[in-house]
């Protein structure tokens, strides 16, 4: 039997991983792919809570998660997509179009 | 074996002002594929027709305090405030997109559906009574508002700013998301109530702390509030105009009012840790927003930056606290909704050879050639300035007000050093209108009937606002009543 904290750490680990992925990455698919993992950390952070607390309000969360996020998948590639098309390459440097 | 989880009993009538707007986007999806295919002028309207439905059954609602879907939803006064100021803005936006979609020619039904969609996501993020909620209608409001930022898609700025409104936007939401787990397990609740009672019992557990730490992230970032506003500029100059304004106004005051209801009923316990951290934010947000304005030459730029100062002077109003901090808040979203939707708008309606007019100095000479047009647009800057006898003045007045009686001498003062610094970018643009002469093609405006109408609607709005303020300020502190039991 795996204790709770474990999940915890783990989940705050991807979650890490995520924020840095977001920060150093480049390559706007990338990103993209480090969010989903913060979104994924976030969910296993609710099924060990809840499991923890012994309700199933942590699980039925991640239903609700996971269905945003494939609406935020939907929508981010079709505005990669919509952008590329435009440009033909696929940096986030490359969006300056606009400086202060 | 886990109990048995009896079916929520269904009262749609708590979500009707937000079902009418979701049927509403629905009809305009429909239509969009039905004849004439050649001409959409005719969606505006049902979009139009949409949102007046619901503003019908908001006043029929209003004095209610209903709760169902096993407290997920609320329908009090709060929330039917928040819903009266959305749609509202959402009415104008509508009205003034006939007029600036028609004439470069994108009209489209997704648009307009687009809108409603993320018009209903605000309204459900002023009723959320459960943290879940909270986020499903962030990201119904958001992930529509990504889509309208990048709507012109022939133009690499829009989908720049459409780019960088997503991921950074999701970046935060996910901030947002994490937040609401470690709340969750912090206190085994998602509902707003019960993490009050669960809260109550401990004190201050730092697992809430890090929670409320990363929520605050998540909020921050919908009303970019410095350090998390460094999308806003951006977003706000390559999206078109239209959304520009709608983004400016209608996703604030949603985001305000959840963040409010969040940390003014859920997170009471932890009110003396949410007050200093927002103390050091508003600081920061007002005087950040106010500066960088004062480098600026595109408008659309200068907006984006004085909407950030504006976020700290709310935010100033929730370091307060009590009963007249939130309420004044709300009323200087009111009266920030009028000015904000109303300066854009005048914005969009400008054009100078065939592209759009957004640099300061394409408005030069425009009280020469279109004196009310100028007018209109320099009584906003004179509300955001607040300049009485206008909106602006009375809500910065209430909300100055309300943070010296809390005893906040040096935040305020801070504001009113703020206030005095941004009168000299607001005052630049007026100079621009009525003291110089354009060099080149002058700004040709050619409102139509719909934009005429918006812009009348908005002058009324802010001097009314700013002539008769007890009743729209009673109606603010009505508003905030059940969120102080």
């Amino acid at each position: 039997m795996v204790p709770e904290s474990y999940y915890l750490a783990l989940s705050a680990v991807l979650f890490s991983i995520g924020v840095v992925g977001v920060i150093i990455r480049r390559n706007p698919l990338v990103i993209f792919m480090s969010i989903e993992l913060m979104l994924n950390a976030a969910n296993l952070a609710f099924v060990a809570f809840g499991h923890r607390l012994g309700s199933n309000d942590g699980q039925a969360v991640v239903f609700f998660v996971m269905a945003v996020a494939a609406a935020e998948v939907a929508v981010g590639l079709a505005i990669i997509v919509a952008i590329f098309r435009l440009r033909r390459r696929l940096s986030v440097d490359d969006l300056s179009l606009m400086r202060w | 074996m886990s109990p048995v989880v009896p079916p929520p009993a269904v009262a749609l009538g708590v979500l009707l002002p937000v079902l009418v707007v979701l049927a509403a986007a629905a009809v305009v999806l429909v239509l969009d594929v039905l004849p004439p295919r050649d001409s959409k002028a005719h969606l505006g309207g049902v979009a139009l027709a949409g949102i007046i439905g619901a503003l019908l059954a908001i006043v029929m609602r209003w004095g209610t305090d209903a709760r169902a879907f096993r407290d997920m939803v609320l329908l009090d006064t709060y929330a039917l405030y928040f819903d009266l100021v959305i749609c509202y803005a959402a009415a104008l936006i509508v009205m003034f997109s006939m007029d600036y979609l028609g004439r470069t020619g994108s009209e489209s039904g997704e648009y307009y559906s687009l809108l409603l969609f993320s018009t209903a996501g605000m309204m459900l993020m002023a009723s959320a009574g459960d943290l879940i909620v909270v986020f499903l209608a962030l990201e119904l409001m958001s992930l529509s508002l990504y889509v309208l930022a990048g709507f012109f898609k022939q133009r690499l700025t829009s989908g720049e700013a459409s780019m960088k409104y997503f991921l950074l936007g999701a970046f935060a939401s996910s901030f947002l998301l994490y937040g609401i787990a470690l709340i969750y397990g912090a206190t085994g609740s998602t509902n707003l109530d019960r993490i009050a009672a669960a809260a109550a019992t401990r004190n201050a557990e730092p697992m809430v702390l890090i929670g409320l730490a990363m929520m605050l992230v998540g909020f921050g970032f919908k009303i970019s509030s410095v350090p998390f506003h460094m999308w806003a500029p951006d977003v706000y100059e390559g999206a078109p105009t239209s959304v520009t304004a709608f983004i400016a106004t209608g996703s604030k005051a949603a985001a305000f009012a959840a963040m409010i209801r969040v940390l003014v009923v859920a997170l009471r316990g932890a009110q003396p840790d949410w007050s200093a951290l927002l103390w050091a934010l508003a600081a920061l947000t007002m005087t950040v927003g106010n500066v960088v304005a004062l480098a600026q030459s595109n408008l659309k730029r200068l907006l984006a930056y004085s909407s950030i100062a504006h976020v700290g002077y709310m935010l100033m109003g929730l370091v307060a606290g009590g009963g007249p901090g939130p309420g004044a808040v709300l009323f200087y979203l009111l009266a920030y909704t009028f000015t904000t939707v109303g300066a854009f708008g005048a914005i969009a309606l400008c054009a100078r050879a065939g592209e759009e007019a957004v640099e300061v100095s394409d408005y030069a000479g425009l009280a020469r050639r279109h004196p009310v047009l100028a007018a209109t647009l320099a009584l906003f800057f004179l509300s955001l300035i607040g300049i009485p006898p206008l909106a602006g003045f009375v809500a910065k007045f209430y909300l100055f007000g309300a943070a010296v009686r809390a005893g906040y001498i040096w935040l305020t003062v801070i504001a009113v050093l703020n206030s005095a610094v941004a009168a000299y970018y607001y005052l630049r643009v007026i100079v621009y209108m009525y003291m110089r002469e354009p060099d080149g093609e002058p700004v040709a405006v050619a409102p139509s009937l719909a934009g005429g109408l918006a812009l009348t609607l908005a002058v009324a709005g802010i001097v009314i606002l700013g002539l008769m303020p007890a009743p729209f300020a009673d109606l603010a502190q009505v508003a905030v009543a059940p969120l102080l039991r």
